[in-house]
């Protein structure tokens, strides 16, 4: 148990000191926090208000002109308008509107952003449109009252008869975004395992090293290595977008936006917005079942891996193993649209019991809902699945390892399944 | 001296499949000697060797180690420098070689001063921090040589240890080996050297085709692969058999010849001395290269 330990340890250090891990995990969490900030970033930007000054020769216009959320207008005359034309900068205007015979204008010292300019446009436009309904005689009230828009909530009744919201968006995103997490880390660290061993058979340490440990123990010892190396990025990962995208809360979004809100001051507001969309959907179950599912999922299909890199002398050789291990969770990928058409039907109760295919799947049904006892047998049998394919990777492994300049074809493969250890 | 069977090896059996790598293989090593394990590619001296390491278990057959049943414990009295044999190229010499004695079952502290008193004997301290890829092929096979031995065990087996060294090299590994002898370790040694084999190895046995054909001590299995057979040189050059000898080759003035069963040496000598002159007379041995080839062509 002893020397399990050590591989594991070697294992994880070897792979978390590297430059390439260490880049990886800082560089991720900022792109995610940056995906995260921008955009509720550009959002606060835009409610800047702006001040911008209307001169028109008539009052045709200026005199129906709406300040809206973020623009106040000012009216001013053509006199001051030639004035402050000439030293906009210091002026206290963003912008100029200028109307002269049904032209429309604006003058600004910098460039306009589209917002703005499709603010005021659409309001100009709206206004010529009333005057043309007015003039046809057709009463405003009518049109306006035959706009509709409905919204249509959507509640779940469990089994108790509670009633609790529903997002079918929300579910839909982060089925989709933890399926396919899962479905990249397997792929990620499954490969880093098999490349782990062909290193060490091309490095021919192997034999030294099974001369103390036995080989099976040198294979967990990666994989589980490995592993932690996954959960060790993936916490760092969640850990530091949180953190950075606090900070980057605190610095970029307006102070004057926060007070706005005085009622959430000491809540972040990503934090609010999450919760706000998410509502209904129990994140802290998904994250525990992300874990084990990410974790089953990856035990399994890296002995696997661990298996094709002992079977062969150099990388490129894996190719015409590594397909058939990859299709379940390459068919796992694409079914991803059809299960969420329908989460509760045949194929997604199947999928999702399949240990080769559940841990994709699975994650992308739980957001719908998913029967506990469902979520048990899953989980039960994905660790059944673990356990089989360890068992027969491990044989394989054994005499895969030691085996050099062989061309090793399926029927072989089968053959070493048989051999006594 | 009678010395105790460290390690013996009694009819293994090992099949892979349809194919038979090991076949009844018997061979008993005695403690403290040099054993050298010879047989040409294939034999089945690399599946034998890692039977004994407990890499692979035999089909059938037993192995005594000991006086006991080979089992787990005793994976860390025995060594093993396979013939394929390598190391993390990204690690640091110093952290790989720890690691490798701690897997040996050696606690960290133990590992670190044995290591130490090796990287001082073979005068390679300063590769410590160096990384493996920084190194020739010979100076990692110290390294290999070195988390070999570290661990002090009583059965060292050595599958090609001179290969990839320099001669200089080469010679102190020769000479590390005879010490590890005199303090009482039995080495199992597999070479395709058979200059080294005759230096170095006290008993040795021959497997081919997944057989053991010959097995015993040295200068016995010399002896009983050519009797009788000495080396003559004369100051003429007309030497010619008789009843009590034959003459097997002859280069110049120096013959070779084969006493006849029931006569003895010194008669042999009193009659070639009558009309020749004997510069020199010796006993004839065969290198263990031709009895290698010998042996296997017979087969």
């Amino acid at each position: 148990m002893n020397k399990i330990f050590l591989i594991i340890r070697r294992e994880y250090l070897v792979r978390v000191k590297k430059k390439s891990f260490i880049i990886m995990t800082i560089l991720a969490p900022i792109l995610m926090a940056s995906l995260i900030i921008v955009p509720v970033f550009l959002a606060n930007q835009d409610q800047q208000n702006r001040l911008i000054a209307v001169s028109e020769d008539d009052t045709k216009y200026s005199s129906k002109i709406n300040d809206t959320d973020n623009i106040n207008f000012e009216i001013i005359t053509e006199d001051e308008s030639e004035k402050i034309r000439k030293n906009l900068t210091d002026s206290p205007y963003y912008a100029i509107l200028d109307i002269k015979n049904d032209t429309f204008t604006l003058f600004a010292s910098q460039q306009i952003g589209l917002n703005i300019r499709n603010s005021i446009q659409n309001q100009l436009e709206k206004i010529i449109e009333r005057e043309k309904l007015k003039q046809a005689g057709i009463d405003i009230k009518i049109i306006e009252n035959s706009k509709t828009k409905i919204n249509i909530e959507t509640k779940i009744i469990d089994a108790k008869g509670e009633v609790t919201d529903s997002n079918t968006e929300a579910s839909i995103g982060i089925g989709f975004i933890t399926g396919i997490l899962i479905y990249m880390f397997i792929f990620m660290y499954g490969t880093m395992v098999m490349r782990g061993v062909i290193e060490e058979k091309t490095n021919r340490i192997v034999e030294i090293i099974i001369s103390s440990v036995k080989p099976f123990q040198l294979m967990m010892g990666k994989i589980i290595g490995v592993a932690l190396v996954g959960l060790t990025q993936f916490i760092l990962w969640i850990l530091l977008t949180i953190i950075i995208s606090s900070f980057a809360e605190l610095f970029l979004i307006d102070a004057a936006e926060i007070s706005n809100n005085t009622d959430t001051i000491n809540q972040s507001l990503i934090l609010d917005e999450i919760t706000k969309l998410t509502g209904g959907i129990d994140l802290i179950k998904i994250f525990f079942c992300f874990i084990f599912f990410f974790l089953f999922g990856y035990l399994m299909y890296s002995a696997l891996f661990a298996a094709v890199g002992s079977a062969v002398d150099a990388e490129a050789d894996t190719q015409q193993f590594v397909l058939p291990i990859t299709i379940p969770l390459i068919l796992a990928f694409i079914l991803i649209q059809p299960v969420m058409d329908n989460p509760d039907g045949t194929l997604a109760f199947w999928l999702s019991m399949n240990p080769l295919t559940s841990p994709v799947i699975m994650m992308v049904r739980l957001p719908f809902g998913v029967d506990i006892w469902e979520l048990v047998l899953s989980m039960v049998l994905l660790i059944l699945g673990f356990i089989i394919t360890t068992y027969l990777a491990a044989k394989i492994y054994r005499t895969g390892i030691l085996m050099y300049g062989k061309k090793i074809s399926y029927k072989e493969l089968w053959k070493w399944l048989t051999y006594k250890g | 001296m009678k010395k105790g069977i460290l390690l013996s090896v009694e009819d293994v059996i090992k099949k892979y499949g349809d194919y038979t790598a090991l076949n009844k293989v018997n061979i008993s090593v005695p403690k403290s000697s040099i054993y050298g394990l010879l047989g040409p590619n294939g034999a089945g001296k690399t599946t034998l060797m890692r039977i004994i390491n407990q890499i692979t278990a035999p089909d059938h057959g037993t192995i005594i180690f000991n006086g006991e049943k080979l089992n787990k414990n005793h994976i860390k009295d025995i060594g093993y420098l396979p013939e394929e044999r390598g190391l993390y190229k990204k690690m640091k010499v110093g952290e790989q070689a720890l690691y490798l004695a701690q897997l040996k079952g050696m606690s960290y502290h133990e590992a670190k001063e044995k290591l130490k008193y090796w990287f001082e004997k073979l005068e390679i301290t300063h590769w410590w921090s160096k990384r493996v890829e920084e190194l020739s092929k010979g100076m990692a096979q110290k390294i290999q040589f070195v988390v070999t031995v570290i661990h002090k065990p009583e059965l060292l087996i050595f599958d090609e240890p001179f290969s990839g060294f320099d001669p200089i090299n080469a010679a102190i590994i020769r000479k590390e080996i005879l010490q590890l002898r005199d303090n009482g370790t039995t080495i199992i040694l597999s070479t395709h050297r058979m200059e080294s084999v005759e230096e170095i190895c006290d008993h040795i046995a021959l497997i081919n085709d997944s057989k053991t054909i010959l097995e015993g001590p040295i200068e016995k299995i010399k002896e009983d692969f050519q009797p009788n057979t000495y080396e003559v040189s004369l100051d003429t050059n007309n030497l010619v058999s008789s009843n009590q000898f034959k003459i097997l080759s002859h280069d110049k003035n120096t013959y070779k010849i084969k006493i006849n069963e029931g006569f003895l040496v010194k008669q042999t000598i009193d009659i070639i001395n009558k009309e020749h002159k004997i510069l020199s007379f010796k006993k004839d041995s065969a290198s263990v290269e031709e009895i290698f080839i010998k042996s296997i062509k017979d087969e």
